[in-house]
């Protein structure tokens, strides 16, 4: 039985590898979310054939209780919300990996010393992993506040809870049946997980759930050792690569690197007013009259949307903006930079959702050169990711942070509330240039102006 | 039982390198249900949570292992049905 249960594993973890892989293109990747299901559901119900299972009754009453929870979730959740429902996912995954180790600690079954710390690292991770993401989930979600915070010696304090709990676990390795040694690594992973992601910012969020997605496979890799199973290795192996990858991509898209992003407490809630730099700038108001005069003239245009715009809910409009656009023969298209969202490709789903094709959403490197033949670009709901102070301005934040080219364009449209500035605190030169026109207003009503113009 | 942990790091790492050479082929496009669909495939832990919880000869750990199972059936459930969700609205023009 265990040769089959051992088979069904590798033939789960190919279907793992195979269903990830089908991720790789929009046209097979629900196949390939499909395909992990299906390996999971191996993975589970051989499982249940194992011998050393004496009791279905508690099992079928959890499976039951999270089943019928994710399913309420995976139904009710927003797209906008995506973000808060992956850090809590990892989240529980995290909690899961450290009461299965736990577990495993109280059923005593004299363990080696080797396996003893896996069980350590294993409770490590998982509870770092899971107060980092109820913290990062209640950032996400607006119950704390995004701006970061900090306290002196924070990263002294950091520091001391991962030696400590090095400290901890090998004590705990020398005297396993002192519960007072798990406990504390239990206490001091949970600290270090809050701690840890309080000082992040509410723009680092990409990075800090990507990174938190690693963990939890990490995790799960640590509960594979500890109970020699290498299904949770493999599984978890390939999520923490996953994670790692994203959280890689992420980090070169805002031009920081990981530790800078950890531990630089960089950014703010947003929105705050432009910098009195003293010198009076000047912009002009347009209406959505004048963009469609504009547009009327123009043959292409390219729109980079902005977390701006899903906050706005205006997606659905802005397809029939472009479908209107498109019938009076404008080549339209979407520029999207790594970083539009709240995670790693949200911007894509949003858009998605709305019924944009997704031919014509355009990866940043793909649409760069294009920009400068192109007759109008609007801008709406973003901004430092076209702002040009990243291209020039050595002493600012945003410099070396790859941009869209929107100024190259022959003219810019800009849909925005206000002048404020972004995330990096940086003020936009873009805005006062002479080819750019400013539509102030909320993005939904100024796109619906704009259709209702079109349509008229 | 040390050649165990052996074998177990050898897969491991070598897994890791098999997820980063597929995992980088996955286009920004697609980044959203990748790490929703990871994060479900994350969710494995429930494997050892069901037999922590079944093999039951110590109240406080089936304990420990059913909260294990729901945590990890939410994970699991959850993020496969809101990535297939989530894949279903990316279409093609030509499937509009």
């Amino acid at each position: 039985m265990v040769t089959i249960t051992n088979l069904v594993y590798l033939l789960s973890a190919i279907l793992f590898i195979l269903g990830l892989k089908k991720l790789g293109s929009p046209k097979t990747a629900r196949r390939g979310n499909s395909l992990a299901m299906l390996a999971m559901l191996l993975a589970v119900a051989v499982t249940l054939f194992d011998q050393k299972i004496l009791d279905f009754s508690y099992i079928i009453v959890g499976l039951l209780i999270g089943s019928a929870i994710g399913v309420i979730i995976a139904k009710k959740i927003q797209m906008t919300e995506m973000p808060q429902m992956v850090a809590l996912f990892n989240g529980l995954g995290g909690g899961a990996s450290t009461l299965v180790a736990s577990s495993e600690y109280f059923h005593g079954a004299a363990p080696e010393v080797s396996v003893l710390a896996t069980i350590g690292l294993s409770i490590f991770i998982g509870t770092l992993t899971f107060t980092g993401s109820l913290i990062a989930f209640a950032k996400l979600q607006g119950i704390m506040k995004g701006a970061p915070i900090t306290f002196a010696g924070q990263r002294f304090f950091n520091a001391v809870l991962v030696l400590g709990s090095i400290a901890l676990g090998a004590l705990f390795c020398m005297d396993p049946s002192n519960v007072t040694m798990v406990m504390g690594i239990l206490a001091l992973a949970a600290i270090l997980g809050i701690t840890s992601t309080i000082p992040i910012g509410g723009a680092d969020m990409p990075v800090v759930i990507s990174l938190l997605n690693s963990y939890s496979g990490l995790a799960a890799a640590a509960t594979g050792f500890v109970i020699s199973n290498n299904i949770l290795i493999i599984a978890g192996a390939l999520v923490g690569a996953s994670g790692l990858i994203l959280t890689n991509i992420m980090c070169v898209a805002m031009n920081r690197s990981l530790a800078n992003v950890l531990f630089g407490a960089v950014g703010s809630d947003g929105g705050a007013a432009a910098g009195a730099d003293g010198e009076k700038k000047t912009v002009t108001r347009y209406t959505a009259e004048d963009a469609v005069v504009m547009l009327d003239n123009a043959q292409s245009v390219i729109i980079i949307p902005g977390y701006g715009l899903a906050v706005a809910q205006a997606q659905h409009v802005l397809r029939e903006m472009s479908e209107l656009l498109e019938s009076r023969g404008l080549n339209v298209r979407y520029a999207i930079h790594p970083v539009a969202g709240r995670m790693p490709g949200h911007m894509n789903v949003l858009l998605a959702e709305a019924n944009v094709p997704y031919e014509k959403l355009v990866e940043m490197e793909t649409i760069n050169d294009d920009f400068q033949n192109t007759d109008v670009v609007m801008v709406i709901g973003a901004n430092d990711v076209i702002n040009p102070v990243a291209r020039t301005k050595k002493d600012s934040a945003l410099f070396g942070m790859p941009i869209l080219n929107a100024d190259q364009a022959r003219s810019v449209m800009i849909v925005k509330r206000s002048l404020s500035v972004g995330f990096a605190g940086e003020d936009n030169p873009l805005f006062y240039d002479d080819k750019t026109m400013m539509l102030f207003g909320d993005a939904k009503k100024m796109v619906t102006d704009i259709v209702q113009v079109l349509k008229g | 039982m040390m050649g165990i942990v052996l074998v177990s790091i050898y897969i491991f790492v070598l897994t890791v390198f098999i997820g980063f050479e597929v995992i980088t082929k996955v286009p920004p496009l697609l980044h959203t249900p990748l790490m929703s669909g990871s994060n479900a495939i994350s969710g494995i832990t429930l494997v050892g949570a069901l037999l922590s919880t079944g093999v039951g000869n110590n109240q406080l750990a089936v304990i420990l292992g059913v909260v294990a199972v729901v945590f990890a059936t939410i994970n699991v459930v959850g993020g496969f049905l809101v990535t297939d969700r989530m894949l279903e609205m990316f279409k093609n023009k030509d499937s509009k």
